[in-house]
């Protein structure tokens, strides 16, 4: 018999004839109805308390508040493909696909967002033309992700639920940190030591 | 109906690390020495502790999303067979191949073999509770291959030689001083000026890793959770190191146990509020990283899922016991257990300490394997409160002392002398002279609160971890007869 045949074989065995009910009971939370800009705050707020910064500005002027939340980062930025042009910052270069490891020579990723969890504070990237692959959100050491206000909910439920949980997707909640020195969070590890967000919303 | 009598095989002696080579009380007695264990264990469980409270009363909901994670994973166990038989087409619909793996020794054949097929000579290793239960960094290197463990604490664990004391913070039982003094004396050109400044200790380790994920070929990572229905695999991670492994090399191999798995996409939305409160005591933890077999041109290309048993359906098997397959490996239990927190991990002889450890090895290896394990606990049902999938792992508990003492072919001089307190208590001639004959014992206290620990044996091995009021000198019958007569 299989390995396979064999492990199934004793599930079969383990679980008998009779099988408990299986009723799933969703009592909790599958909606937020606070409004939109109290959403936006609390995003904000739950950004910032894991040490990300948040730039707010109105959906006109996400270039220039990229390039001031830039400012003074030594190094090139390398934007995802799907960056529109008005967000870019001068000089900004296209992810041209080259082998993942020398994304390291970046300062800097410009990215966007597929869904933002507002009562995590966590920005999700699915990997699509404007998030990027993977590596490009891991390997620079600043990332500067832009959210716009459509894209914000307030709960896990609803985040997940505009998800394609076929496409490779990345969970980011402030920059990187540990908690294993004596169970303490410190930020900034392997991933980006710095996460800029820019908020746009009218 | 216990698997024993089904006749499903349990965990493998001789391979992987669900055995202690002590019993937990001989362990335990040598830890409670360790001063320094102690204090280290307590700052880091009340820190934990006070996290995880506040963002856990942050939830209004908390209760409802502990019940439907407690039945999702009992859905899932219903049907294990069904979901792991979706999950395997999903995952091979989607470019990656499936293994099988009965038990430690086979899983680690495969993914030896795996490795070897490649070329390559290390691995980068994302912390993985499965890989450490089969003892796979010990078989790749019997292999000549290198397993680098790249979690901080795992790193930490692996530098000094050391063993994972914790579920989630394997390094738990080490101060930010030792863990300097161990990257001092290991890591290679280690700046010497290291302070133990945790945020310097992270970043040596940060520099110290760089240049090996940017050229490691081949990961290996565990599965926080995989969705049968889509294919989807989930590591929960912090540091970043889980997505350098999953997105770098070109393979990939996860390591999962076969309850891992949920049924669908929408089940994650419990656990992934679950699982970062009840273990870093985070609303979220920094980085979750989910995908679906291989997409071209991002991450690896090879993918391999490994599907591991070694005793899971030997646990299923049993009707009371088989919660503990319902775990999430937060190892909130392990913080607010009194015994953890005195005794710390080591103790408990297997990679899954604490109170979840108490009830899921001895099951994984055989109860008579584990014996002393079901007794390492107060039973006070901390762990219980605070298990956010709702394990009554209290009732297991006793339900293995009871499976136990059953086992027991010969009597012990605990069992004997319950038997001969049970007889005693039911005849009152007898209660009466055993009551006077405890008067005895206020002469050995000599006017200590307690009873000298050093009874001659056999009661030693009951006294030994136990304090036995001293008797008082009058029994609760003489008094009630001297104050209201006979
Ligand atoms: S038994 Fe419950 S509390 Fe303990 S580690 Fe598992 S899920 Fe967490």
């Amino acid at each position: 018999m299989s390995a396979r045949d064999d492990v199934l074989a004793r599930i079969r065995t383990a679980l008998g004839t009779q099988q408990p009910p299986t009723e799933v009971a969703r009592d909790y939370r599958t909606t937020d109805d606070r409004p939109l800009p109290e959403l936006l705050d609390v995003l904000t707020d739950r950004l910032e308390d894991y040490q990300a910064t948040v730039h707010r500005c109105a959906p006109d002027a996400i270039g220039p508040t990229v390039t001031a939340a830039l400012h003074g980062i030594p190094g090139d930025v390398v934007v995802a493909p799907g960056v529109p042009a008005q967000w870019r910052p001068a000089g900004a270069i296209e992810d041209d696909g080259r082998p993942a490891v020398d994304l390291t020579a970046f300062a800097a990723t410009l990215t966007g967002v597929t869904v933002a969890v507002a009562e995590t504070g966590t920005l999700v990237l699915d990997a699509s033309p404007i998030c990027g692959r993977r590596a490009l959100s891991l390997l620079p050491d600043v990332l500067v992700c832009v959210v716009t206000a459509d894209q914000v909910v307030g709960s896990v439920p609803e985040g997940l639920a505009r998800l394609d949980p076929l496409r490779p997707l990345t969970m980011i909640s402030g920059p990187s940190a540990t908690s294993d020195i004596e169970l303490q969070r410190v930020e900034g590890v392997h991933g980006p030591r710095t996460l800029l967000v820019v908020l746009a919303s009218d | 109906m216990t698997a024993v009598f089904l006749g499903i095989p349990t965990a493998p002696a001789g391979v992987g690390n669900l055995r202690g080579d002590r019993s937990f009380p001989d362990a335990a007695r040598d830890a409670l020495r360790d001063g320094q264990l102690r204090a280290n264990l307590g700052h880091a469980t009340t820190t934990i502790r006070g996290k995880r409270a506040g963002v856990v009363a942050e939830v209004p909901d908390w209760a409802e999303l502990r019940e439907a994670g407690r039945a999702i994973k009992a859905a899932t166990m219903a049907r294990l067979d069904e979901h792991l038989i979706a999950l395997e087409e999903q995952v091979t619909a989607r470019g990656g191949t499936v293994h099988w793996a009965r038990d430690a020794t086979e899983a680690n054949q495969i993914v030896t073999a795996l490795v070897q097929a490649t070329g390559a000579t290390e691995v980068v290793k994302v912390k993985s509770m499965a890989t450490q239960e089969i003892g796979l960094n010990e078989a790749l290197e019997a292999a000549g291959i290198e397993a680098l463990e790249t979690d901080l604490a795992e790193l930490i664990v692996q530098l000094g030689e050391d063993k994972p004391s914790h579920i989630l913070v394997p390094a738990i039982h080490k101060n930010r001083a030792e863990i300097r003094e161990i990257f001092a004396r290991t890591i290679p050109g280690v700046d010497p000026h290291l302070t133990d400044d945790p945020r310097k200790l992270a970043m040596a380790a940060r520099e110290h890793l760089r240049e090996r994920f940017l050229r490691a070929r081949v990961a290996v990572s565990g599965a926080n959770f995989a969705v049968a229905e889509t294919g989807t695999l989930a590591v929960v991670e912090s540091e970043g190191n889980g997505r350098m492994c999953l997105t770098l090399p070109q393979t990939l191999i996860t390591v999962m146990g076969i309850e891992k798995l949920v049924p669908t996409w929408r089940d994650l939305e419990v656990f992934l509020q679950l699982l970062p409160r009840s273990s870093t005591g985070e609303r979220m933890n920094p980085y979750t990283s989910l995908w679906a077999g291989i997409t071209p041109g991002d991450g690896p290309q090879d993918f391999h899922l490994v599907l591991l048993d070694n005793g899971r359906t030997a646990v299923l098997a049993d009707e009371v016991g088989r919660e503990a397959l319902h775990c999430i490996r937060c190892s909130a239990c392990l913080n607010v257990c009194p015994v953890y927190e005195r005794t710390g991990g080591h103790a408990y002889g297997s990679v899954y300490p604490g109170p979840i450890g108490a009830v899921l090895s001895p099951q994984l290896t055989g109860v008579e394997d584990n014996a002393s394990l079901p007794y390492a606990s107060s039973l006070c049902g901390a762990c219980y409160d605070v298990c956010p999938v709702a394990i009554d792992i209290p009732s297991i508990l006793v339900h293995l002392r009871a499976e136990h003492v059953e086992a027991q072919t010969r009597t012990t001089p605990e069992a004997a002398a319950f038997r001969a307190l049970s007889k005693v208590m039911s005849h009152p001639r007898l209660w009466r002279l055993a009551q006077r004959a405890a008067g005895l014992g206020r002469f050995l206290a000599r006017g200590r609160p307690t009873l000298p620990a050093a009874l001659p044996p056999p009661a030693s091995a009951w006294t030994r971890t136990r304090d036995l009021p001293t008797p008082p000198a009058k029994t609760f019958t003489q008094q009630w007869a001297e104050e209201h007569g006979s």
